[in-house]
């Protein structure tokens, strides 16, 4: 039976981020042919629907508003809950983001559904999808059905593959007036830590340093990799509590949740807790100087030895690959 | 203050994990309190010790879960309410833990609420932010610290590593996260004392909810381990060749550069 996906999408710092369409395409997977209404709240939103057309949203549905500039659960709530209700859908699609996490509970438990979280992937042509998620720190997996009611999902970035962009692809873009009542949480100050360059949780390439680094000079190294390698840097917990770099960079089941094609663990040990943000990574290679570090469980490529010697000679040899 | 914690039980995730019949294998595995629940529990103390009043811990479970309330008591909880399902129901989800603690906190007239922001085992971070919706009060996940002062709170928030300050007002449910606090470990004379606080025992019947009331929207259908990958390759020789022969293998092999 076909249905009517509503897929939530985000920006950060006036750019779409990736999920936004990763979730489109999700929408699809479960919407049996169904439309996709892709839905985008905010301050000025006006800018961004034809690329969600783009991405394979059949509609996009606005709402503007001067108190949804920030997010904050009861503004969103009130915004999503109103185009909800003039849509009536019978699934929903967030990203598994900071937002995603806070937020598609509220709505769910709002509607009286059920609601998946952290979907890495869709099993379409049975009678109804499935969905796979990590459990026990990703060491399991577990596959889910909905049993009752409203499809609800949020998708882990970087797992499901967004379609290709069409930019001959056309579609409505609409916008809905709500009304955005008393907030009841204040957003007073937000600290955003610098983080130039790539978004960590959509990176390509990450190259990460634990507590092995040593120092925040330690990092320069690793960045220096990850920029010619076109990714971003990461890190453990350990390296973040040492003051080596700023928790923004912290990999794991308290910080970023990170599925990227290339991750290179430069002297970090692989406690569970750090792999539960890594290890559905595509290639996974190791550097620590100790054999039986835990990392290298995981790892599909490993040198054995001091990440100062091995990382600036692959800097040195990856630059001759990129010069061929 | 009358603050209530949330706390689940969870498998020990540094633990070896395996699977029979279907389900992820707990003889002989280790139990703990789910460690994002530890730091809720010490801050509630906390704020107890810095304001009055009392803090309650509940968890919704089986009888094994006595374990754990009995270590958050000795901790310095005052009481623990154990919400025993065991025996009605089946099948659960996020859905149906959050509708218990709803109907069981609903006329408690809790200040604070506070869950831990993710369970290390089933992972989804739902349960708090659902029991805020159904009790009709604000929330704020991933804190990293709280002030009360009279009926104002003051947050901070982590959100990806960057920091958000926000005001809001009492009663609020909050989730921890780390950094929040650091968990202390029961004393001994906490452990003795811990002994004597009551730990109630309610059921579904108790809550006048029955089975209906709390079925699962969702069903998991499989539980499987990854597929085992082949063991990693320790690359070898002088650590100049090791390097040329990595290179090699991410750019023809493994063609992720
Ligand atoms: C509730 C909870 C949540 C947590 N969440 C997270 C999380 O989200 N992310 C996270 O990362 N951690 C998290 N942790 C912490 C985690 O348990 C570990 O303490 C942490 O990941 C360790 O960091 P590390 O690997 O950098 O340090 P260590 O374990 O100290 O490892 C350092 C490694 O560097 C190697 N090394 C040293 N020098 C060199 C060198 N010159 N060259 C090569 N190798 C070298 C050593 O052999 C060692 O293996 C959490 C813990 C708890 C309790
Ligand atoms: C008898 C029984 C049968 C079950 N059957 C199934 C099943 O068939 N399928 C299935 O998927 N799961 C089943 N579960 C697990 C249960 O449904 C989920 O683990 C639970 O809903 C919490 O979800 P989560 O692990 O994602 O927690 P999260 O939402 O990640 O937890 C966040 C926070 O919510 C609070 N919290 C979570 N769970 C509890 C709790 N139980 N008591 C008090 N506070 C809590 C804690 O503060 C926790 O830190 C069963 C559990 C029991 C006891």
């Amino acid at each position: 039976m076909t249905k009517k996906i509503i897929v939530l999408a985000e920006s950060r710092e006036g750019a779409l981020r990736n999920v936004s369409f990763e979730a489109i395409a999700a929408g699809k997977k479960i919407s049996d042919g169904g439309e996709i209404v892709s839905v985008l709240l905010g301050d000025d939103v006006s800018t961004h629907g034809q690329e969600l057309i783009a991405y394979g949203a059949d509609r996009v549905v606005t709402v503007q508003n001067e108190k949804l500039k920030q997010y904050s659960s009861d503004g969103y709530a009130q915004g999503l809950l109103a185009v909800l209700e003039s849509e009536n859908p019978d699934g929903l699609v967030f990203g598994h983001t900071a937002l995603g996490k806070d937020l598609a509970p509220r709505i769910a438990s709002k509607l009286g559904s059920g609601l998946i979280s952290d979907v890495t992937a869709i099993e379409e042509g049975g009678d109804e999808p499935v969905f796979v998620r990590p459990i026990y720190s990703g060491k399991a997996f577990e596959k889910k059905v909905v049993s009752d009611g409203l499809v609800f999902v949020t998708i882990r970035p970087n797992n499901i593959d967004p379609l290709p962009k069409e930019e001959s692809r056309s579609g409505e873009v609409t916008s809905l007036d709500v009304e955005i009542k008393d907030l009841r949480t204040i957003i007073k100050d937000v600290v955003r830590k610098a983080t130039d360059g790539v978004d960590l949780s959509e990176a390509k390439v990450i190259v990460a340093g634990g507590r092995g680094v040593k120092s925040e000079e330690g990092f320069e190294p690793l960045k220096e990799l990850a920029d010619l390698l076109g990714g971003a840097v990461g890190a453990s917990r350990g390296a973040c509590d040492a003051e080596y770099c700023d928790y923004s960079l912290q990999i794991g089941q308290t910080g970023k949740v990170v599925t990227p094609d290339l991750y290179i663990a430069c002297g970090l040990s692989g406690a569970i807790q750090h792999m539960a943000g890594m290890s559905n990574s595509k290639v996974i290679v190791a550097i620590n100087k100790d054999p039986e570090a835990n990392i290298f469980k995981v790892a599909d490529y490993g040198i054995v030895g001091d990440l100062f010697d091995v990382v600036p000679l692959l800097i040195e040899e990856f630059k001759k690959i990129k010069a061929s | 203050m009358n603050i209530y914690v949330l706390m689940k039980r969870t498998f020990d995730t540094e633990e070896r994990i395996s699977i029979s019949g279907g389900k992820i294998a707990d003889d002989g595995a280790e139990f703990i309190i789910n460690p994002y629940d530890e730091y809720a529990i010490e801050e509630a103390i906390q704020l107890k010790d810095a304001h009055g009043g009392e803090v309650t811990v509940v968890s919704v479970g089986s009888e094994e879960a006595e374990k754990q309330l009995r270590t958050a008591l000795a901790m310095g909880a005052d009481k623990a309410v154990l919400i025993n399902i065991e025996d009605d129901v089946e099948e659960s989800d996020q859905f149906t833990t959050a509708r218990i603690l709803a109907e069981y906190l609903k006329d408690k007239e809790a200040d604070l609420i506070i869950a831990g922001n993710v369970a290390i085992d089933g992972g989804s971070g739902q349960v708090g932010p659902r029991v805020a919706e159904q009790l009709n009060i604000p929330y704020v996940t991933t804190i990293t610290s709280i002030e009360i002062d009279g009926q104002t709170v003051t947050i901070v928030r982590d959100v990806e590593g960057d920091s958000e300050t926000i005001e809001t007002s009492l009663p609020l449910l909050v989730t921890a996260q780390q950094g929040l606090n650091d968990p202390r470990y029961p004393s001994l004379p906490g452990i003795m004392k811990a002994k004597k606080k009551p730990l109630d025992e309610i059921e579904l019947d108790d809550l006048d909810l029955d089975e209906d009331d709390v079925e699962p929207k969702t069903k998991t259908i499989d539980i499987y381990l990854p597929p085992k990958k082949e063991a990693g390759r320790i690359l070898e020789g002088e650590i100049d060749d090791q390097v040329k022969e990595l290179v090699q293998l991410l750019h023809k092999e493994a063609k992720v550069v």
